[in-house]
C-alpha cells in the first residue's frame, strides 16, 4: 500500500509529462507544416509550364492576371515591399528609437504612467483600423500638400506601417537600453559628462544591439504587414522608387488573388504560394538576424 | 580660463536640455498620432454609430448596414481560437519551464517559437486554407464532403474538409497567437520563486504536484493576462481570416462551428475597401465598436495584472 500510491504519483507525473512535451511539439509541426505547405505549393508552381524559376527570380515583370501576357517576375513585388517598408522604418526607427531613450532615462515616473499605457494602445490596435486610417485620413493630407500622388500609395501605407510600427521598436529598445548596468552610467558621470553625452554616447552605443535587434523584428513586422498594404497601397506591380505611386506588395498580391475568383487550381493561385514562400523566407531571416543579434548583446553582459 | 570652462559646461547643459526637448517633441509626435487617429475616426463615424448598427446585418444600403454578423462571427471565432490556444499554449509554457532538460531539443523548440512569433499572420492563413480548410484535397470539396455526419442547421453537425468555417477561422487564430502566449505564460511561470517549488518538492510532491498545486495558482494572474491580451490580439486579427476566405456578406448568425462567417475586421476591411464614402463612414462606426470592445479586453488585463501584482509573494 505504502509502496502504491508514489508509483501512482509517478505514473501521473510521467503522464503529465508526455501530454505537455506533445503540446510542446505542436509549435515544431507547425513550423513544419508552414514549410512543407509552401514548398510544396511553390514546387508544383515553378513545375508549371508557362513559369520559370529563373524568371521568378530575375524577372521585373508581374502580370499574372492579364489573359495571354502573363509575367511572373517576382521584382516588382518586392520593390513594393520595400518601398513600404523603407518608409515604415524611416519613421519607426526614429521615433521609436528617440521615445525608448525618453522613457528609459529622462521620463519622470508620472510621464511613464501615462506614456506606457498609450504605447500599449496604440501597439493593441488592430491593422485593419491603421489601413482604414491611411485611407481616409493620411492620403487626403498627402494629397493636400504634394501634388501627384495616386489615391492608393506606398507612402500613406508606409507611414502608417511605420506608427503602427513605433510600440514594437519602443518597448524592446527600452528593454534593452534599461538592461544596461548602472555601473556604465555611474562611470561617465564621474568623468563629468551630461546626461545627455551619457545616453547618447555610453548607455545607447552599450544598448545598440538590442536596439539593432528591435529595429530588424519592427522592420520583419512591416514587411508582412497586410491590412494597411491591401487598403492603403493599391493593387498595382510595379518597379518604382516614388513613394507617391501605387504599389503591391507580397502581401497585397496574396489577398488580391484569395479575395478574388480565381479557381483553386489556376496559374495565378499557385503563384500566390511562390509569393508566400519568398515573404516567409524574407521575414525569417530578419527575425533570424535579429535574435542573433541580441544573442551576442546578452552575453555581452551578464 | 574658469570662466571659458564654465560657458563651455553650460553650452553642454543647453545641449542637454535641447535634447530632452527634442525627445519630448518626438514623444509626442507619437502620442498625437494616437489622438489624430481615434478624433479622425470618431469624427467620421458620427450618425452611424447607434443600436441599429450592431443589431442590423450588412447591406448595400450604407444606412441600413450592421455588424451583428460580423460580431457574431468574432464571438465564434475568437472563443474556438481561445479554447484551443490558452491550454497548448499554457501547457507548452509549462514543458519548457517545469519538464524540459536544457538539451538540444528544448532549444530547438525555443528557437523555434520566437521564429513562428515573426512569421506574418497571413502566411498562418495560406497553412490554415491548404491544411484545415481544405485538407489538400484529400476529403473532397464542401459541397460533397467525404465525411457528413447530421444536419446542417443543427448545433451538433460534423463535416470533412472542415471548409471555409467557422472551427477553420478559431484554429488558424489559435496557430497566430499561441506563440504571443507561450512568451508571456513562460515569463509567468518563471517569476514564481524557487523557494515554493523546493519547500512543494521537498514535502514529497512529484513535479506535476508541484505544477498543478503550487507553480501555477502563483502563476495564474499573469497567464491570464498573457490569455487576454493574445485575445485581443485575435479579435483584431483580419489577414488570416481572409486567405481562409471568410467571407464578406453574411446575413445570418452561425448555427454551428461549421458555418460561413464573417469577423469584425473583415466587415471592416470590406466597407473601407469600397469606393463609396458612406460605407467608410459606417466602417468609422465598426471600428468604433471594435476598439471599445478591445479596449475593455486590455483594461481588464490591466486590472488582473495590477491587483495580483501586490498579492504575490515576493
Amino acid at each position: 500500500m505504502n509502496q502504491k500510491k508514489p508509483s501512482i504519483k509517478r505514473v501521473k507525473n510521467t503522464f503529465a509529462r508526455m501530454i505537455l512535451a506533445s503540446a510542446a511539439t505542436i509549435s515544431i509541426v507547425t513550423t513544419i507544416g508552414i514549410v512543407c505547405v509552401l514548398g510544396n505549393e511553390a514546387y508544383s508552381f515553378f513545375a508549371l509550364p508557362e513559369v520559370s524559376f529563373v524568371e521568378f527570380v530575375t524577372g521585373l515583370k508581374w502580370s499574372p492576371l492579364l489573359g495571354n501576357e502573363k509575367h511572373f517576375g517576382i521584382w516588382p513585388l518586392i520593390c513594393g515591399t520595400l518601398l513600404v517598408t523603407c518608409v515604415a522604418a524611416l519613421i519607426a526607427i526614429p521615433c521609436g528609437i528617440v521615445t525608448a531613450i525618453f522613457l528609459a532615462e529622462y521620463a519622470p515616473l508620472k510621464v511613464r504612467a501615462v506614456l506606457k499605457p498609450v504605447l500599449e494602445i496604440l501597439a493593441g490596435i488592430p491593422t485593419v483600423v491603421y489601413g482604414f486610417f491611411a485611407l481616409t485620413v493620411i492620403t487626403p493630407s498627402l494629397q493636400s500638400i504634394f501634388s501627384g500622388i495616386d489615391v492608393y500609395n506606398a507612402l500613406s501605407a508606409g507611414i502608417a506601417v511605420g506608427i503602427m510600427c513605433i510600440p514594437i521598436v519602443t518597448s524592446m529598445s527600452e528593454d534593452s537600453i534599461q538592461s544596461v548596468p548602472n555601473s556604465l552610467r555611474e562611470g561617465a558621470y564621474a568623468l563629468g559628462s551630461t546626461k545627455l553625452e551619457t545616453s547618447l554616447k555610453v548607455v545607447f552605443p552599450a544598448a545598440l544591439s538590442g536596439v539593432m535587434s528591435a529595429c530588424l523584428l519592427s522592420i520583419a513586422r512591416a514587411v508582412g504587414e497586410t491590412m494597411i498594404v491591401a487598403l492603403a497601397a493599391g493593387n498595382l506591380a510595379q518597379l518604382t522608387l516614388n513613394p507617391g505611386n501605387q504599389v503591391q506588395t507580397m502581401t497585397a498580391y496574396m489577398v488580391q488573388i484569395f479575395l478574388g475568383d480565381t479557381d483553386a487550381v489556376g496559374v495565378e493561385y499557385k503563384s500566390s504560394y511562390a509569393v508566400a514562400a519568398t515573404l516567409f523566407i524574407m521575414t525569417l531571416l530578419l527575425t533570424w538576424i535579429g535574435h542573433n543579434v541580441s544573442k551576442k548583446y546578452k552575453e555581452e553582459y551578464s | 580660463m574658469n570662466s571659458k570652462k564654465k560657458r563651455n559646461h553650460s553650452a553642454k547643459q543647453i545641449q542637454d536640455k535641447l535634447f530632452i526637448c527634442f525627445c519630448v517633441a518626438v514623444t509626442f509626435l507619437s502620442v498625437s498620432a494616437l489622438v489624430v487617429l481615434l478624433v479622425t475616426i470618431a469624427k467620421q463615424s458620427v450618425g452611424h454609430l447607434d443600436f441599429d448598427l450592431l443589431t442590423s446585418y450588412p447591406s448595400r444600403h450604407p444606412e441600413k448596414a450592421g455588424i451583428k454578423a460580423a460580431m457574431w462571427g468574432t464571438v465564434w471565432v475568437c472563443t474556438i481560437c481561445v479554447l484551443i490556444a490558452i491550454p497548448i499554449g499554457t501547457a507548452t509554457s509549462i514543458y519548457l519551464e517545469e519538464f524540459a532538460r536544457k538539451n538540444k531539443l528544448t532549444r530547438f523548440i525555443e528557437l523555434n517559437i520566437s521564429n513562428l512569433a515573426g512569421v506574418p499572420s497571413i502566411v498562418y492563413g495560406i497553412l490554415g486554407l491548404t491544411v484545415f480548410a481544405r485538407m489538400f484535397g484529400v476529403f473532397g470539396t464542401v459541397n460533397d464532403p467525404f465525411v457528413e455526419v447530421g444536419d446542417p442547421t443543427s448545433f451538433w453537425y460534423f463535416r470533412l474538409p472542415l471548409g471555409s468555417s467557422i472551427i477553420v477561422g478559431g484554429l488558424t487564430l489559435a496557430l497566430v497567437v499561441l506563440p504571443i502566449i507561450i512568451v508571456s505564460s513562460r515569463e509567468a511561470i518563471r517569476s514564481v520563486p524557487n523557494s515554493l517549488r523546493e519547500a512543494s518538492l521537498a514535502i514529497g510532491a512529484t513535479k506535476w504536484e508541484t505544477v498543478r498545486k503550487v507553480v501555477l495558482p502563483q502563476a495564474a494572474p499573469g497567464i491570464l493576462t498573457g490569455a487576454i491580451l493574445s485575445t485581443s490580439r485575435a479579435i483584431g486579427e483580419a489577414a488570416p481570416l481572409l486567405v481562409i476566405g471568410g467571407f464578406l456578406f453574411i446575413r445570418f448568425t452561425p448555427a454551428n462551428v461549421f458555418d460561413d462567417f464573417t469577423a469584425m475586421p473583415l466587415q471592416i476591411y470590406n466597407w473601407a475597401s469600397r469606393p463609396q464614402e458612406e460605407f467608410h463612414a459606417v466602417a468609422a462606426a465598426a471600428i468604433i465598436v471594435l476598439l471599445i470592445l478591445l479596449l475593455l479586453f486590455n483594461g481588464t488585463a490591466a486590472i488582473i495584472r495590477y491587483k495580483f501584482q501586490k498579492v504575490k509573494i515576493k
